[in-house]
């Protein structure tokens, strides 16, 4: 039994949701009691769909339980296969279900259904929402291809270059649900179509049972979301030897890297880095003057694996951030994470308990936190400024406009979205030029007043855990510090006391202010 | 009874009752609700409330792992151990709610055992009570009714003449309510749930009881036993509604109807110049209310009388049809009342009759307005401060607005369909 206030991921039943209602033509019965089609409103509200996922909900009750809920499960497989005529039906059970072991999924098979079946077994209490999503997914292609793996495995990637057509590959992850999935295949597709490769067939999000048939036809599988699709990549290449990437395209570095990795499998010359880092106006933007202020800036990130470490190589690569913190909640993506924050000097977390990663933001007093919406909020308690790099999706994350993260254009989104958070280059200059003018000193905070609200409520929070370590701040201290803009004060005063800790002080007055500020400095 | 009462069965579109955890932890802000179940249970609430918002929130959900339904780990050992890790972060919770869900009602987890030890454990500190909201036993509001009733047992006793308002309401309606009741000369009123947990009003033969909420059976047949008369009377929504509300417990405490009349004629008649320019939209137009709140039989009453709407359907999961006599009573001849759903022929009866106006959940909201068909979430409703007669104008505002809405941005967003080519200026 685990205490849990909020969830970053849904149950596995909810991942196999998503892969549902991203393609066309699946339905999905799920045996599940009334109060499960809550789902229903992560994809038409969340994600603003127009129409409902396709599943049918047995929705049994307690009555129900001592009669015969294996009919009941027949009956509802019955009416939902008549009436929407699926190409293909995935079968399952949500937590409940799982446990008065009805066998969902074997009932739907032995009912000589004229559709496939795919019957999901999705362990509720072990497992979570993108588990659950690639296992169905996993599943779904498993079920719908393995009669045509062929007995051999003569697949070969470079075959386009004697078929006088162009290189194909398919695009697999996307899903609803998903971080910014809608505009990053856009922006794939484009990118992709540049260096004179066809896209196939993206699936899940948009796919057909037919197109799901025609994934062997592709020279290269793009696993463009490893959390969702490396299980049913891995099984493509071993059934089918078509081989696929391993680079997921957030970055301009990356996004190189991806475009050499394509080009190297399809046999390929790989394009030169000048010219196709270039597309994107992020290095510019970063080397540009006023990002100098940008240098060094402690940077938190905490999000679903994939885009958690994306975000770590692009904010010390490519921005010049120094990474303070590095975790994810994807459980599943624990390994290379851990590589990743180790390579910088970091532990790793691996947490899905949002208060440990609120905790562990607020201990490495970043100044910019990476995270999920829920790190936004903690961000906002501790008067942090924020970027929201990942799922779980918020109405938010589905923006009007195109706004995706990977490929060029996605690297200048990202450029953006995570700057403009943060004092721009000029706007700190001038401040640290008019500091003492009256308009900073506080009572006169004009626009920016709420800023100063809540950089004050955390900097009360800092002084009341400081006093449980006797760190005592004089009169004079004190007044020295009022004199800092209120919006630099948090950070200040805390490197001050990090300072006097590491120097024995127990006091600090407005020397040892001064010392903290030569010594962060020098 | 002159409506036409209908019973449908097939898959449902409804919430479980954990999700009256949402508005019932905002009432008794001293009180925590530990759902005992699944991560569905937990990904239920935060999406249903959509409650990042919180540092802290006052529900949470000891989520059932695969030791202890495989028996490796002791649960009411382990419920214990979640429950004291959980108050010794909150020494401020007063009220620990232990809510069953599908799973634990599945397993036979017997919670009434785990609040009686715990009880006993933290005695005088925290007081420990439990319920079910599991979908399989209860829908939506049945929640907070199922929460009630753990109450009741813990309500002093009282001989004294006093009314009791049960249902949770909005601070400012109770107050508005309260204040009312005063100058009618009804002065000894209290509410359940009150606004801290442990401020429990007492029961006993001199209690009335209004209920302020339709959904509340349960708590009713409790508050009965205690000795408490239940008034039935329609329900305080609308001017109409809340006026006879008022007027049974009046009754009830021998007030003259001219005392009665002197305080509410003149709400009446302020409720009904507020009432007009929404009766002027919704008069004529067809609304199909879909089940879930259980208000949806005095909300349908309130838009057909007060408001001039045509009932398509009336669907309600269930019906207590002796504590709906008077709303039902007051319901147009022939009205379709739907008792439970087949949400799908439901929604092929939706598309057939193309109605103005759905109620309905929030999954089926932008589907049906992708459709073409207006919609409003049921969950607002019980969110909206609506009851009483000065709520009758915000009320009836609540299904007024997305027709209204519709109609400012239809012809912009809909221009009519281009004329053609050769009649086009430009291209002439």
């Amino acid at each position: 039994m685990q205490l849990t206030l909020w969830t970053y991921e849904g149950p596995p039943h909810v991942g196999a949701m998503r892969i549902a209602a991203s393609m066309e033509g699946v339905h999905y019965v799920l045996h599940s009691p009334q109060g499960d089609t809550y789902a229903d409103l992560l994809f038409t509200m969340i994600e603003r769909r127009d129409q409902r996922p396709p599943v049918t909900y047995t929705t049994f009750q307690a009555r129900d339980l001592g009669g015969d809920t294996a009919e009941l499960v027949k009956r509802h497989v019955r009416e939902a296969v008549d009436r929407f005529q699926p190409d293909a039906l995935l079968v399952g059970e949500s937590c409940t279900a799982e446990l008065i072991q009805d066998q969902a999924g074997a009932l739907a098979n032995s009912m000589g259904l004229s559709m496939p079946v795919v019957n999901l077994e999705l362990p509720a209490y072990s497992k979570k929402e993108n588990w659950g999503a690639a296992e169905t997914f996993y599943q779904l292609i498993r079920t719908l291809l393995k009669d045509q793996a062929p007995a051999e495995l003569t697949h070969d990637p470079k075959a386009w270059q004697h078929q006088g057509r162009r290189p194909r590959v398919n695009l697999l992850g996307p899903s609803l649900l998903g971080f910014r999935c809608r505009d990053d295949v856009l922006e794939i597709q484009r990118l992709l179509s540049m260096h004179g490769i066809d896209v196939g067939v993206v699936a899940p999000l948009g796919a057909t049972v037919a197109d799901v048939h025609r994934l062997p036809e592709a020279d290269l599988n793009v696993c463009l979301y490893p959390e969702i699709a490396e299980s049913s990549c891995a099984w493509l290449e071993r059934s089918f030897g078509i081989p696929f990437t391993s680079t997921v395209p957030i970055g301009i570095g990356a996004t190189q890297d991806f475009l050499v990795e394509v080009h190297n499998l399809l046999g390929m010359t790989p394009p030169s880095p000048q010219a196709g880092i270039r597309q994107s106006r992020l290095p510019w933007y970063s080397e540009s003057v006023d990002s100098t202020y940008l240098t060094g800036k402690r940077v938190f990130i905490f999000g679903d694996g994939t885009h958690a470490l994306a975000a770590a190589r692009i904010c010390k690569d490519e921005l010049g951030f120094e990474v303070v913190g590095l975790g994810t909640y994807s459980r599943e993506m624990a390994r290379p994470v851990r590589a990743a924050a180790k390579a910088m000097g970091l532990e790793a977390l691996i947490s899905d308990d949002y208060l440990e990663v609120e905790a562990a933001m607020a201990a490495a007093s970043p100044e910019l936190v990476l995270g999920t919406q829920m790190e936004r909020h903690s961000a906002k308690r501790l008067g942090l400024p924020c970027a929201v790099i990942s799922t779980p999706m918020h109405v938010q994350d589905v923006p009007a406009r195109n706004s995706p993260q990977m490929g060029w254009e996605g690297a200048n989104v990202i450029f953006d979205s995570w700057v403009h958070p943060l004092m721009m280059g000029l706007e700190e200059h001038l401040i640290g030029m008019f500091r003492h003018d009256f308009e900073f000193v506080d009572g006169h905070q004009s626009h920016l007043g709420h800023a100063g609200g809540s950089g004050a409520v955390a900097e009360t929070e800092v002084a009341v855990s400081t006093l449980k370590d006797e760190l005592v701040w004089t009169a004079d201290g004190e007044a020295e510090l009022k004199k800092i803009p209120f919006f630099v004060r948090g950070k200040v005063r805390r490197n001050t006391e990090t300072f006097a800790k590491s120097t024995g002080r127990n006091q600090i007055d407005s020397e040892t202010l001064y010392d903290a500020k030569a010594h962060f400095s020098a | 009874m002159s409506v036409n009462l209908l019973k449908e069965t097939g898959p449902r579109e409804v919430f479980c009752g954990l999700t009256s955890i949402v508005w019932l932890h905002r009432r008794m802000p001293d009180a925590f609700f530990l759902v005992v179940g699944s991560r569905t249970c937990a990904h239920l609430i935060q999406s249903a409330a959509g409650v990042m918002i919180f540092a802290e929130p006052r529900f949470g959900t000891a989520i059932l792992s695969e030791r202890d339904l495989a028996g490796l780990a002791d649960a009411q050992d382990e419920l214990d151990r979640v429950s004291r890790e959980l108050l010794e972060r909150r020494p401020e919770i007063r009220t620990l709610f232990l809510v069953g869900s599908c799973p634990s009602e599945v397993i036979k987890l017997d919670l009434a055992r785990a609040a009686e030890r715990l009880n006993d454990e933290l005695r005088g500190r925290v007081q420990v009570v439990n319920y079910s909201g599991s979908g399989i036993e209860t829908t939506f509001t049945q929640g907070e009714d199922g929460a009630l009733s753990a109450l009741i047992p813990l309500m002093p006793s009282t001989d004294q003449r006093q009314l009791l308002m049960v249902g949770t309401l909005a601070d400012a309606v109770e107050d508005r309510l309260i204040h009312l009741f005063g100058r009618i000369g009804i002065d000894s009123v209290c509410s359940l749930p009150p606004r801290q947990s442990t401020e429990l009003p007492a029961v006993g033969p001199g209690t009335t009881v209004l209920l302020t909420q339709p959904y509340l059976t349960t708590t009713a047949r409790l508050l009965r036993d205690r000795g408490a008369r239940v008034l039935t009377a329609p329900f305080p929504l609308g001017a109409e509604g809340s006026r006879s509300w008022m007027e049974a417990a009046a009754k009830d405490f021998q007030i003259n109807a001219e005392q009665v009349a002197s305080v509410l004629d003149p709400l009446v008649a302020r409720a009904q110049s507020a009432l007009a320019p929404h009766r002027e939209i919704l008069n004529g137009k067809r609304i199909f209310l879909l089940p879930e709140s259980q208000l949806e039989l005095p909300l349908a009453r309130f838009l057909q009388r007060e408001c001039g709407m045509e009932l398509v359907e009336v669907g309600t999961p269930y019906l207590n049809r002796e504590q709906m006599a008077e709303e039902l009573a007051l319901l147009p001849e022939g009205t379709t009342v739907m008792e439970g759903q087949h949400v799908e022929k439901q929604l092929d009866r939706v598309r057939a009759t193309q109605p103005d106006l759905v109620v309905c959940g929030m999954g089926l909201a932008n589907p049906l307005e992708a459709e073409g068909i207006a919609t409003k979430w049921s969950i607002e409703l019980v969110f909206s401060p609506i009851h009483g007669i000065d709520q009758a104008g915000e009320l009836a505002e609540l299904f007024s607005r997305p027709l209204r809405r519709r109609e400012l941005i239809r012809q912009a967003l809909n221009p009519p369909s281009s004329a053609p080519i050769d009649s086009d200026p430009v291209h002439a």
